[in-house]
């Protein structure tokens, strides 16, 4: 256990309990609720071996559906962009394989970080609220969904990296 | 052969993605099954327990509208008695102790540790379960009107399956008159809840009651959902009517869960008919 594990064993259930008893009770103006959880996909150092890394996202989704009562759609969702991650990685940051060890996102230029993240994020939300909807009607409010609530969690975590990097 | 791990091994990673995508799938299918529904939910001790004590400290911000709450069916159910103590003295004979042999239904008040009203699927998690007589396809109530039925049970806790869920179907019927419709909810706005399959002939005004009728075995007749809000005037097959309930599914504190006695005698009957 070094400090690197210690570090993200912590974030994943600070994220997890931050999640389920903080932010999923915001519903501001009823609907609009942000979905932080997702930064552990953000955080995770990057490697060559991905077993570890796909399986700790899906753990993660599937504790938080635990005790959101929503079966498998927080997994589903967080696997998919923990999947999709390497592919927006090698496009935005232009990475190889050497580079990973010492990819920090903190080190890249703001303006690659953001695209990156806003990518992931809106492909999360998408698939989170299509699933939650699970029809094809009211589709604009799917839509809306993702579009507000990807605003806010993207504005918690932007406003977290900022705290948290001042006081490194 | 050598082709074949070869296979694996380029999309190992891929393969591992479509196993948990596979489970992810399972279990959202599942979940959405009334009959199925066993594995992921809040109903489970650790969660359950979780949850119960982040309840514990939150519910001492809403014991003033608790109290009122409280307050407001103490009135009301005083009403009644008063009502039925003046009945029975006019009746005046020997009054024989029927509350033994003929109750129908129990009540069982519980809190709720767990509510969500903001998606399509909502449930909610109460903080009694099989230890204390809950069992699944129970009615639950407060005093303000229906909240569902429970779905899965586990020693400690229960789930319940709130009306703010697309797969909900409950029997509804116009106050004082025998038309009755199925209640279910469109999904969009959490204090509106829509009521089908209602006659054409039936009396219909907006601010109408619709109340529970005792057509099925899990409701007991007589509750209360809501009041017309909403009638369609277009003659769409379904001839749908919008209902707007009398409680804040927002706001929800503490609920009876109710037992049906001849639930099971009723469910008999009716499964022989079928066949």
């Amino acid at each position: 256990m070094n400090n690197k594990t210690v570090h993200l064993v912590t974030s994943f259930f600070f994220l997890l309990f931050l999640q389920v008893f903080v932010l999923n009770n915001i519903l501001f103006l009823d609907y609009i609720n942000p979905y932080l959880y997702i930064a552990f996909v953000f955080l995770y150092p990057l490697k060559e071996n991905r077993f570890s890394f796909l399986f700790y996202s899906f753990l993660l989704g599937l504790l938080i559906d635990f005790f959101s009562d929503t079966g498998g759609i927080h997994a589903f969702s967080i696997l998919s962009i923990a999947y999709v991650r390497l592919f927006f990685i090698k496009l935005y940051f232009k990475k190889v394989t050497a580079d990973y060890p010492f990819f920090d996102l903190k080190l890249e230029p703001f303006g690659k970080v953001f695209n990156y993240i806003v990518t992931l994020t809106i492909i999360h939300h998408l698939i989170y609220f299509s699933f939650i909807n699970f029809s094809l009607q009211n589709f604009s409010d799917v839509l809306l969904n993702t579009l507000f609530s990807g605003i806010f969690t993207l504005v918690l975590y932007f406003l977290g990296t900022y705290i948290f990097m001042k006081s490194q | 052969m050598q082709q074949l791990i070869y296979f694996f091994q380029k999309f190992k990673y891929f393969l591992f993605f479509l196993l948990l995508q596979l489970i992810a799938l399972t279990l959202i299918f599942n979940n959405l099954d009334f009959h199925k529904s066993k594995f992921i939910n809040s109903a489970s001790v650790v969660t359950g327990g979780l949850y119960s004590g982040s309840s514990n400290i939150s519910e001492y911000f809403s014991l003033k509208s608790e109290n009122k709450i409280l307050a407001e069916e103490n009135v009301r159910l005083k009403n009644l008695l008063e009502h039925n103590i003046s009945i029975n003295l006019d009746i005046d004979s020997t009054m024989i102790d029927s509350i033994k042999y003929h109750q129908k239904y129990t009540f069982t008040s519980a809190k709720i540790i767990k509510n969500s009203y903001s998606k399509s699927f909502n449930f909610i998690t109460i903080n009694k379960g099989r230890n204390q007589g809950i069992e699944k396809e129970m009615a639950v109530i407060n005093s303000k009107g229906v909240i569902g039925i429970t779905d899965n049970t586990s020693g400690g806790y229960a789930r319940i399956q709130s009306i703010l869920n697309k797969n909900s179907k409950i029997n509804a019927r116009l106050k004082n008159t025998n038309y009755f419709g199925s209640l279910s909810w469109d999904g969009k706005n959490y204090s509106v809840v829509q009521l089908a399959d209602i006659p054409r002939q039936a009396p219909l005004k907006i601010g109408d009651t619709i109340e529970t009728d005792g057509k099925s075995a899990i409701f007991p007749e007589g509750i209360l959902i809501g009041t017309i809000s909403e009638i369609n005037k277009g003659n769409t097959a379904d001839n749908k009517v919008n209902v707007t309930l009398f409680n804040d599914m927002s706001n929800l504190g503490y609920v009876y869960v109710i037992k049906n006695f001849h639930k099971e005698e009723i469910k008999a009957l009716e499964n022989l008919e079928n066949e």
